[in-house]
């Protein structure tokens, strides 16, 4: 029997509180404690990125640290990339746009992975795009219309739709 | 896939975290970012009672440029140290080994002291660490010592930290004076996967092109990473033509036990990494003659 651990995460913007054992990951938390059910749990030993969320603007694999490791700290997962309820962000947009998804399973990780290159790279080279989804595994697309979708919420013509 | 149960402590200072791996001997496993360990918890290769958590710890971080070096602490991110401004002027090595390190999403979690404590014997930093022959820092309650790259790694995920110490910081040289070239090389099935062999060297060369001073090592193809100190004294004075490239980097090779598994059998490892290690020696005499200040 493991001592509980009382912490508090902002979650997209809402500081959450709950009692956990050490041994939930941050991603276990996220969807079984709070319902957010949008970050997909893969291998669960950080390699396929399906669990990607941003830890204080960073993208890092939620399956590889325990919730308790994020106590103060905030994160973002894909349900906070939206401005509103019913709405999708940009990026999610041209995800649609360009048939960027097919079974899903990945989309999470890969709208975080590129929302977070976007945040720093708002016009970011094709290059950039490979190398920032290089972690995350995708088996439907083949990744081309992905790094499109990324390279069309980024151009100017995309952002006209967008 | 989920870690056996344990307890957990966040710590705010180096003392507390000492004292309870004292106290607990190997059952305490310190815990920063977490990037070696917590996969292997998932796979339960890893079980321990207690994890002390060292993110928070000041004595723990920074990077600061002395005279001969850079310094990192322990508990530095690998994102941080890729992009801090002294080690990519002064460490171009590092910078070049830490793009092999995982991917974006692992360093900007992962630790540079974590990496060299696990010593994964494929793991990029314990390379560059060997071949710049970098001055690890080691603390327990009792003492604090200091341990040279050369005598820290001891096998395969095994170093000279023992059960009741820290790594604290890591000293890095800086090869100072001009006409320095470095490169890395590595290959992985996929980007971001466990090298199959990897390669690196740091070259410098006076202004007729003779070679002043020289490192080369090799990772992934034994149990630690290696370096070649026999082989390359021997090339001090000398101006590297292609043919001697060749030689040392077959010769280097012929110093590697690599060991096989379903990816790459030892002969194709050898081979692989005779061919890195020829191609680091020409990539960084070549940008040496490039570098001259």
């Amino acid at each position: 029997m493991t001592t509980q651990h009382d912490i508090g995460i902002r979650v997209n913007g809402v500081l959450q509180h709950r009692r956990v054992e050490p041994r939930t990951t941050l991603v276990d938390f996220l969807r079984d404690e709070l319902g957010l059910t949008g970050t997909h749990v893969g291998c669960e030993h950080g390699v396929c990125g399906a669990c990607t969320v941003m830890l204080d603007d960073q993208p890092v694999r939620s399956c590889c640290m325990f919730a308790v490791q994020a106590d103060e700290l905030s994160v973002t997962t894909v349900e906070g990339l939206a401005p509103e309820r019913g709405q999708l962000s940009k990026i999610q947009d041209a995800f649609c746009e360009k048939h960027a998804l097919q079974c899903g399973y990945c989309t999470p990780g890969m709208l975080i992975a590129c929302q977070a290159l976007i945040n720093r790279h708002p016009h970011p080279t094709e290059a950039q795009v490979r190398e920032a989804i290089s972690s995350n595994l995708c088996r439907c697309t083949g990744y081309q219309q992905i790094v499109d979708a990324v390279m069309h919420a980024t151009s100017p013509q995309g952002q006209t739709h967008g | 896939m989920k870690a056996a149960p344990f307890d957990y402590v966040r710590v705010d200072h180096l003392d507390a975290a000492l004292t309870l791996l004292e106290a607990h001997g190997g059952d305490a496993k310190l815990i920063a970012g977490g990037q070696s360990l917590v996969p292997m918890m998932a796979m339960r290769l890893a079980r321990p009672a207690l994890l002390v958590d060292i993110h928070r710890l000041t004595d723990l971080q920074g990077v600061a440029r002395y005279t001969d070096g850079v310094s990192t602490g322990a508990g530095v991110r690998q994102s941080q140290m890729e992009n801090h401004g002294d080690v990519i002027e002064g460490l171009p090595l590092v910078k070049q080994a830490l793009r092999w390190v995982g991917h974006q999403q692992t360093r900007n979690r992962g630790t540079v002291g974590g990496s060299l404590v696990y010593a994964d014997p494929s793991a990029e930093l314990p390379l560059a660490a060997m071949v710049l022959d970098a001055q690890i820092h080691i603390q327990s309650l009792a003492e604090k010592r200091v341990v040279s790259a050369a005598d820290f790694f001891l096998g395969p995920m095994f170093t000279a930290v023992g059960d009741a110490e820290c790594l604290t910081r890591i000293d890095w040289p800086v090869w100072s004076g001009g006409r320095v070239g470095t490169a890395f090389e590595e290959t992985a099935i996929r980007q971001g996967d466990f090298a199959m062999a990897s390669a690196a060297c740091q070259i410098q060369l006076n202004a007729e092109g003779q070679i002043l001073r020289l490192s080369l090592g090799a990772g992934g193809v034994s149990g630690t990473p290696l370096v070649f100190g026999s082989l390359t004294d021997s090339m001090i004075g000398k101006a590297l033509t292609s043919d001697m490239a060749k030689d040392l980097a077959q010769a280097a090779a012929r110093l590697c036990d690599p060991g096989s598994d379903m990816h790459a059998g030892a002969a194709y490892r050898t081979h692989l990494v005779g061919v890195l290690l020829e191609r680091v020696l020409i990539q960084s005499a070549q940008q040496a003659s490039l570098n001259a200040l």
